[in-house]
């Protein structure tokens, strides 16, 4: 059947309740809305958060926003944790002190500090195992939960508390990790790279995609953050937008090491329209500052063409 | 009819963890204690269990993993050693605030830096707060009899706290010694099956485990730790009493050897005991009243019992090995002294830190022990309370 917001929103119950301290406009609830959505309704799952925004705003004792179970063990280790909990399943399930129809899925969420940087090893630990789960990372390009230190996942000349834009140092001098390009080369089932779009659509599928495959699998989800970027917090939706029209953040899955571009915009928009709008690029703008706009032009250029090519080997008949 | 065996101390523990079959196993190798998930996989791979082998990347990760399992509903067991509990030390403070009653087995030896592969306790005393139970094992017999208490212990309502048990890495690790194994069946019976009241794949109660904690609500959670370990003490009573009419074999919060009519002790953990014992029996046949105290419970810590095994004597020596590096002494030490102290039991007591990095403890050096305990029962004079035995240094 057709992808369709309005049902999905209306016969899918949220799994993820209002409630919660997550910033106004900020990227990362409607993705852990949508994303649990796509769980079957029978199915249990266990969720567990790495530390961070999401994990410390979603569940302050007494309050959880969590209608499923969850579990919060630490920064590093939400990989770990989890391939513990999945790991109890298939034991249990295995001696019969589980019964054979009732289905637990799993799934993780962690930001990109908890990710790409200090969490990266437990990670690849775990989907290399290949434990039947999801690593959902919701990536917003800074430690937004300790006040916006860079990470790995930083773009090129962004502006952080830990690369501040100064009078020498025009903000961070390093290029941002390709941690879908990381995951993939774990040669896993299924890897895939989306953002909450108007529809949600690719979000959705892509969800329901990495749950019900089996096996190990990663997603790696934009999720602005309006503090840390500086947008306006009405502004989230079109960020997003910017971003994949843009080709900053191209939407694209390998499925068994085939790699499919999931949206190719019919007109390429160029990077200024997405570092306008944020405070974090604006020093960039300054007059004698184009080359810092040309030379991401031209990395972003270089991987989406690597993309392009990457999608046209793997489908080589 | 109980087994005769030859073992060593990492294949009795490995035997353990058979008998006991947990859901989960999660580990990953470190000398000396590497034997252990090595033995164990054997048995996973042979199907003589019905466990998940998790071969993690990291302790921290197994430590991680065995908190996922744990929290889910399952039995979970690990072992380490040394670096690797230094590794998991953020993980082993999670997985007793979760009041996760998760089994490990910390064959012990000396904590980096520089690099040392051989026995002292500076691991296990690296965690000595972190709200585990910590039980010390003489020999492979008492490593294996631990290991068989331990989840009775551990996952008693009133407890839920993790457990580990220690033995000394190669000292007891890699000798072989005769031990008595207990029947599968009788293990089995003995130990019971894990039925926790809460836990995350119960779908008709979800549950969330590991909240942000604020000020409201953190110094709760920490006293309910607290009592759960003061509760600790009962239940290993309780269980080694049941483990006693099971096997014979007799199990205190610590083993009192020729010390209720001796004059001067020593106190000291795990393998030492063996080399004290024989110390003590040929004191005794030249007339020296010499008596052994041998700390299997060191957390929760025995402190009145252990101040009132003590009162009697004339000069007292605590064995620390690890050095606390504090220029007061190390802690087993202070734990007996504070204890003694609380308690109104004035006893000379002097610390003597030994055997760090595995050096060899010979039965002459505990000889030299107890003639200075002798000489301090005469004169009353402690002198230097912080001493050391077995180093090399400057005179």
């Amino acid at each position: 059947m057709a992808y369709n917001v309005k049902e999905v929103v209306a016969n899918k119950p949220s799994r993820f309740m209002a409630g919660h301290r997550m910033c106004a406009g900020c990227g990362a609830p409607p993705v852990a809305r949508m994303f649990l959505r796509a769980l079957h309704e029978d199915d249990h799952a266990v969720i567990c958060g790495a530390t961070g925004c999401m994990e410390v705003s979603t569940f302050m004792y007494p309050y959880t926003s969590w209608t499923d179970s969850f579990i919060h063990t630490a920064f590093e280790c939400a990989g770990a944790t989890l391939s513990g909990a999945e790991a109890a399943y298939r034991s249990l399930k295995k001696q019969g002190k589980l019964s054979d129809d009732e289905h637990t899925k799993f799934i993780a969420f962690g930001g990109d500090g908890g990710t790409y940087d200090i969490g990266l090893q437990s990670l690849s630990g775990a989907m290399e195992r290949g434990h039947d789960m999801v690593y959902v990372c919701y990536d917003n390009g800074a430690y937004m939960n300790t006040g916006i230190q860079r990470s790995s996942a930083t773009p090129h000349f962004a502006d952080t508390t830990t690369s501040p834009a100064g009078t020498k140092v025009p903000g961070k001098m390093q290029v941002r990790k390709d941690l879908t390009e990381v995951m993939a080369s774990h040669h896993i089932p299924y890897v895939a790279q989306t953002i909450a779009t108007a529809n949600f659509k690719d979000l959705y599928e892509k969800a329901e995609k990495a749950i019900y495959t089996k096996g190990p699998a990663f997603v790696n989800v934009l999720a602005p953050c309006p503090r840390g970027w500086g947008y306006p917090t009405d502004e989230l939706m079109q960020i997003n937008k910017l971003a994949v029209d843009t080709c900053y953040w191209p939407l694209y899955e390998v499925e068994n090491g085939k790699y499919k571009i999931t949206y190719k915009p019919a007109k390429k928009l160029p990077i200024e329209e997405f570092l306008k709008p944020q405070r974090r690029f604006k020093h960039m703008f300054k007059p004698g500052n184009e080359w810092m706009i040309e030379e991401f032009q031209k990395e972003l250029d270089e991987r989406w063409e690597a993309l392009l090519k990457l999608e046209e080997i793997t489908n080589k008949e | 009819m109980s087994i005769r065996e030859r073992l060593s101390g990492n294949e009795a523990a490995a035997i353990a963890m058979k008998q006991i079959n947990p859901d989960v196993v999660a580990a990953f190798p470190i000398t000396p204690s590497t034997e252990i998930p090595q033995y164990f996989s054997t048995f996973v791979s042979n199907g003589s269990v019905d466990t998940e082998f998790v071969a993690v990347e990291s302790e921290h990760s197994a430590m991680s993993a065995c908190i996922g399992a744990e929290a889910a509903g399952s039995r979970a067991m690990t072992a380490t050693s040394a670096n690797g509990l230094s590794l998991m030390w953020e993980m082993i403070y999670i997985a007793s605030s979760l009041r996760l009653p998760i089994v490990m087995s910390l064959v012990n030896r000396a904590v980096s830096g520089p690099l040392n592969i051989h026995n002292d306790h500076s691991d296990a005393m690296g965690v000595r707060d972190s709200g585990w139970i910590m039980l010390f094992s003489e020999n492979n017999q008492e490593a294996y009899d631990n290991l068989l208490m331990a989840h009775r212990i551990a996952e008693h309502k009133d407890v839920l706290l993790p457990l580990m048990v220690c033995q000394d890495g190669f000292i007891t690790s890699h000798s072989i010694e005769n031990i008595e194994l207990v029947e599968d069946e009788k293990v089995k019976e003995f130990i019971g099956t894990y039925k926790p009241e809460h836990y995350l794949l119960n779908r008709k109660e979800p549950m969330a485990v590991g909240p942000l904690d604020v000020q409201t609500y953190l110094f709760e959670h920490k006293y309910q730790q607290a009592n759960a370990m003061r509760n600790a003490k009962k239940v290993i009573e309780e269980v080694s009493r049941d483990f006693e009419k099971m096997t014979g074999r007799k199990y205190s919060f610590f083993e009192e050897y020729k010390l209720s009519d001796a004059e001067v002790a020593i106190v000291c953990m795990n393998s030492t005991a063996g080399t004290a014992k024989f110390v003590v029996d040929s004191l005794r046949e030249k007339g020296v009243k010499a008596g052994l105290l041998k700390v299997r419970m060191f957390r929760p810590f025995p402190a009145e019992e252990i101040a009132n095994a003590l009162s009697h004597l004339k000069a007292v020596a605590v064995l620390d090995k690890a050095d606390s590096l504090n220029a007061a002494g190390g802690a087993l030490f202070e734990d007996v002294t504070s204890s003694m102290y609380v308690n109104k039991e004035q006893v000379p007591v002097v610390n003597y830190v030994y055997g760090i990095g595995g050096r060899d403890t010979t039965s002459y050096e505990i000889e030299g022990v107890y003639n200075d305990l002798m000489e301090i029962a005469k004169t009353g004079e402690v002198g230097n309370p912080y001493r050391y035995f077995g180093v090399r240094r400057e005179k």
